[in-house]
């Protein structure tokens, strides 16, 4: 109540300064008192009461219909002040939204975090960023017993939240996988059972899942859907197209996987990606797959960690900063 | 209890009249401009509500007292249909019909006490106090 004379005394002298001079000063002491009335969650109404008042007090014989008019005034302004505490009220929730999905994102990073493995003779490069918060896509490494190493790169169609709990149910099938048993396409043929049975239907799930054998240097690959991967020649300097065919995940419980081996060479790289990678986008212009190709070679000497992060920081500020979609790159390339 | 009021609500037009004896009550006890204006545009909503979904029902007023202040009550009924998701209803945002802010929680944002009863084909009753400060 003290509070509101004091800003009925207030609101008095600086409008009675305001019409006398007519002064810029004034204006501006007028826009600190409407921040500070907001602060205090005063409504429109109660200004215009202030005004109304103020009026009263400077203009003691104030014609009658003016008063009126002001009156009217005023009523019309009670929808305006439940709009603006509706609008405080949704942005507190939204605040508060937006904290739990960060402490989500958080324990999704815990949650699907998976470790490079250190391997004698393969250089390993991965990098996954989310376009959010919550990252919808994912990639993971198993080493089995005989050395080969598994690789999993996947992307869920549709983004934030639902996409991320479909990723660790995801992450989750397949650590329970039994380690000897890692044909790409066996494994693919579970997931797509664990997906069907028990992700909507309207959600699907990409994925491309590779098995590296470090004895005899090839690589056997399956894809659900998958952007296809590339394979890199260093001696012709050349990119091939890698793919198998075998439906999206979680379409259809019957789906094979089609499986298919590449030999490896010394120097030659296996480049794995999402559809943020090739489809990322300059303005209006989807860039070319030759370009993320390109690329990718003009970093191809570092070492393979550090190739990712440099294509990825290209495409990042080709995009002004703004991701539109998860970005993830995983590259392996042989050393000897 | 001082005295009680009621105004049928059967057409638009009983809208304003709702209002008009809402406001003239509201004055007698000594409330203000502004929470006059509160008063009568949380009598619109809910008189506007049982025009449009109940068809026909009641709104009555009640000048009340407890130990240290005085206090308008509203009460709007209605034999309609009820409302089945109280609390959707009364998160904000669920309006459908209003512009920002309106519709019951307006309501309750512009009265000091508020409580809903509602039997899912028997009725809805709905009760409002401001209190004088
Ligand atoms: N008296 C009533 N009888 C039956 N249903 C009601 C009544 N009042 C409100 N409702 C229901 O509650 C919903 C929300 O009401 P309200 O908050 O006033 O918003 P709006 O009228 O803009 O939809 C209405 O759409 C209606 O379905
Ligand atoms: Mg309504």
């Amino acid at each position: 109540m003290s509070t509101l004379k004091l800003d009925l005394e207030n609101y008095k002298e600086l409008m009675q300064q305001y019409i006398e001079t007519q002064d810029e000063q004034a204006l501006y002491q007028a826009e600190q008192f409407s921040k500070h009335s907001m602060q205090q969650n005063i409504s429109p109404e109660e200004i215009i009461n202030v005004h109304v008042q103020s009026l009263q007090h400077l203009y003691p014989d104030m014609p009658e219909h003016i008063r009126s008019s002001l009156d009217f005034l005023l009523e019309t302004m009670i929808s305006y002040g439940l709009a603006y505490q509706e609008y405080q009220s949704l942005r507190e929730r939204q605040l508060e939204l937006k904290s739990e999905i960060s402490v989500a994102a958080n324990m999704q990073k815990t949650l699907l975090a998976t470790e490079k493995p250190e391997i004698e003779g393969l250089d390993v490069g991965a990098i996954s960023i989310p376009a959010k918060q919550m990252n919808g896509d994912y990639y993971h490494f198993v080493k089995d017993d005989s050395g080969a190493l598994g690789v999993a790169i996947a992307d869920v169609v549709g983004k934030g939240v639902p996409a991320a709990l479909c990723m660790s149910m995801i992450k989750y099938s397949m650590d329970s996988f039994p380690e000897n048993r890692m044909d790409p396409g066996v494994i693919l043929g579970s997931l797509n059972r664990v997906v069907e049975r028990n992700v909507d239907s309207s959600m699907f799930i990409t994925m491309f899942y590779g098995l590296y054998n470090i004895n005899n240097h090839t690589f056997r690959f399956s894809s659900a859907g998958h952007e296809p991967g590339y394979y890199y020649d260093s001696k012709q300097d050349y990119f091939e197209e890698i793919d198998a065919s075998g439906l999206v995940l979680g379409v259809s419980p019957e789906a094979t996987y089609e499986q298919c081996t590449k030999e490896v060479h010394v120097g030659d790289m296996i480049i794995m990606l999402t559809d943020g990678v090739t489809e990322c986008r300059q303005g209006d212009r989807f860039i070319e797959e030759d370009e993320v190709l390109e690329i990718i070679k003009q970093y191809a000497h570092l070492p393979a960690q550090e190739t990712v992060e440099h294509v990825y920081k290209h495409f990042e500020r080709l995009q002004d900063f703004q991701l539109r979609d998860d970005f993830t790159l995983i590259i392996l390339k042989r050393k000897v | 209890m001082d005295f009680q009021s009621c105004v049928n609500i059967k057409k638009e037009w009983d809208i304003v009249g709702a209002r008009q004896l809402g406001r003239d009550i509201a004055r007698k006890i000594g409330f203000g401009t502004v929470d006059q204006a509160r008063i009568a545009t949380a009598i619109s909503e809910l008189a506007r509500n049982i025009y449009l979904y109940a068809g026909t029902g009641k709104i009555c007023f009640e000048a009340i007292e407890d130990m240290n202040h005085k206090g308008l009550r509203i009460v709007a009924m209605d034999d309609g249909p009820g409302i089945k998701e109280l609390s959707q209803v009364m998160e904000d945002g669920f309006s459908t019909s209003g512009g920002l802010g309106a519709g019951l929680p307006g309501v309750k944002r512009l009265m000091d006490d508020f409580d809903i009863q509602s039997e899912d084909g028997k009725g809805t009753e709905i009760k409002a106090v401001k209190w004088l400060r």
